[in-house]
């Protein structure tokens, strides 16, 4: 599963936490660290497997099989407000927005 | 608390700037009879200086970013300047007359990811809308852009200024917007120019036709409620702070000159000879605001209002303190509530506006 950015929201790392809004409902979320990573990893060309083998276990020194799954579940409730996008294949597209 | 108020909370915490109004021209093409701005071009800020600016207010962790004016369409560059915010990824909301908003121009907007369009309608009726404009066929324009704005999906509010000039066509604007399908926002305030000219203050709304707004139900809701006379304040309203100019949001004009807020035109820093976050963090002006609190305020502080007031640090400001009143705020409670404010009484007895006694504690070092 490869996932990006949509760019249909505003976003801001605001201490430590990241801050997101959906232009299309206005839905406001805030991802915790752990969530913020696997965010602006969501470059559409890394696999989420990967995402969270190279970025959340090492970092969190989480589970991999009970990182993985709650990976899936937060991005699929992500994907559902249009925040990230989801694919069985690399998503190219415009270069993702910037993620300060 | 909200998740919003919750990172509000947070932004204040951290000293970040959350919302920033920016200004990127004051010219524009309609001559609104009210308007606080002039509307020549003193230098405004190219692009590249704009897009400049955005990339330190990035930095800064600015998320919620209004971009105004003037009319925001008057500039070549508009689109670009957008595109630019939004690629960095800020909220973005929209304040225009919407006159030169077609169908290609809605699309754009709705291309970019534009959060909300905010746009001016004085009245529901083209020769009192036009006539505050000064502009002919103003308000046809304007009802067209909505509804290309409306049919590309977008979220529109229809912010309906009033004045002596308009007087009660707030319901006929409130059914339009409902014909419309977009939201609806009132606004009793008019203020001073930037240069310090109070001559459009004549066209505020009298006391006794703003008493009769304020019993609105579809304006106000329960209209017991909100013309309650207000609670005692309490030690929480003493520390607390006025509003969020100058703590959590600020100003910029097209010339990079930094204000606390829009309405608040006390000059803290120049985008053009110092860094945004440099301003933010060490001008003597935003620190001097930063600083007061509730309690530091010498006639509201005794005021039954103080706990429930909208007073305006800018209105005062430009009525010369600060710390003081902002009269305009001091109607707006006393027609709501019908209990005469600390300022009106002082006024009344003839006095400078500070209490004869006052008592000042500090805490031991």
């Amino acid at each position: 599963m490869y996932i990006a950015r949509s760019s249909a929201i505003a976003a801001r790392l605001i201490g430590g936490e990241m801050m997101i809004m959906s232009a299309v409902d206005s839905t406001f979320f805030t991802l915790n660290e752990v969530a913020t990573v696997i965010w602006q990893a969501a470059d559409g060309r890394t696999r989420l497997s990967d995402i969270v083998a190279l970025k959340i276990c090492p970092e969190f020194e989480v589970d991999p099989a009970e990182a993985g799954r709650d990976a899936e579940q937060f991005v699929s409730e992500l994907a559902q407000h249009g925040i990230l996008v989801v694919s069985e294949q690399p998503i190219a597209s415009t270069p993702p927005p910037e993620a300060r | 608390m909200s998740l919003l108020a919750e990172m509000n909370q947070k932004a204040l915490g951290l000293g970040i700037p959350i919302s920033v109004h920016l200004d990127i021209t004051y010219r524009c093409n309609e001559r609104c009879i009210h308007c606080y701005l002039d509307h020549d071009d003193h230098g405004e800020m190219t692009t590249a200086e704009i897009k400049d600016v955005l990339n330190q207010l990035s930095d800064a962790g600015v998320f919620f970013l209004t971009l105004s004016g003037g009319e925001v369409l008057m500039r070549r560059d508009f689109f670009a300047i957008v595109e630019h915010a939004r690629r960095l990824l800020f909220n973005v909301k929209l304040k225009t007359n919407g006159v030169m908003i077609r169908e290609a121009q809605a699309r754009r907007i709705r291309e970019l990811g534009v959060e909300q369009v905010q746009i001016s309608v004085y009245s529901h009726r083209p020769e009192v809308h036009d006539a505050i404009t000064k502009l002919p066929g103003s308000l046809k324009r304007t009802i067209e852009a909505i509804r290309f704005l409306k049919s590309q999906g977008l979220k529109v509010v229809i912010a309906n200024v009033l004045m002596a000039s308009n007087l009660f066509d707030n319901t006929g604007v409130m059914a339009l917007a409902k014909e419309l399908g977009v939201s609806y926002t009132l606004d009793p305030t008019i203020t001073p120019k930037m240069d310090g000219d109070t001559s459009v203050l004549a066209l505020r709304i009298p006391g006794p036709e703003l008493k009769q707004i304020f019993r609105s139900e579809e304006l106000v809701g329960n209209v017991e409620a909100f013309c309650a006379p207000p609670p005692t304040p309490g030690e929480d309203i003493m520390d607390g702070l006025p509003c969020s100019a100058g703590h959590t949001a600020c100003y910029i004009t097209p010339y990079g000159d930094v204000f606390p807020c829009v309405q608040f035109p006390l000059p803290s820093g120049n985008l053009r000879r110092q860094k945004f976050a440099e301003i933010w963090q060490n001008s003597p002006q935003l620190n001097e605001i930063r600083s007061i609190r509730g309690r530091d305020l010498p006639t509201c502080s005794s005021c039954a209002h103080v706990g429930t007031c909208t007073r305006c640090p800018g209105l005062a400001y430009m009525e010369g303190n600060m710390r003081g009143p902002s009269t305009a705020d001091c109607e707006k409670s006393f027609q709501r509530t019908g209990i005469p404010t600390a300022n009106m009484l002082f006024r009344s007895r003839g006095s400078s506006g500070v209490p004869l006694i006052q008592i000042r504690a500090a805490a031991a070092l």
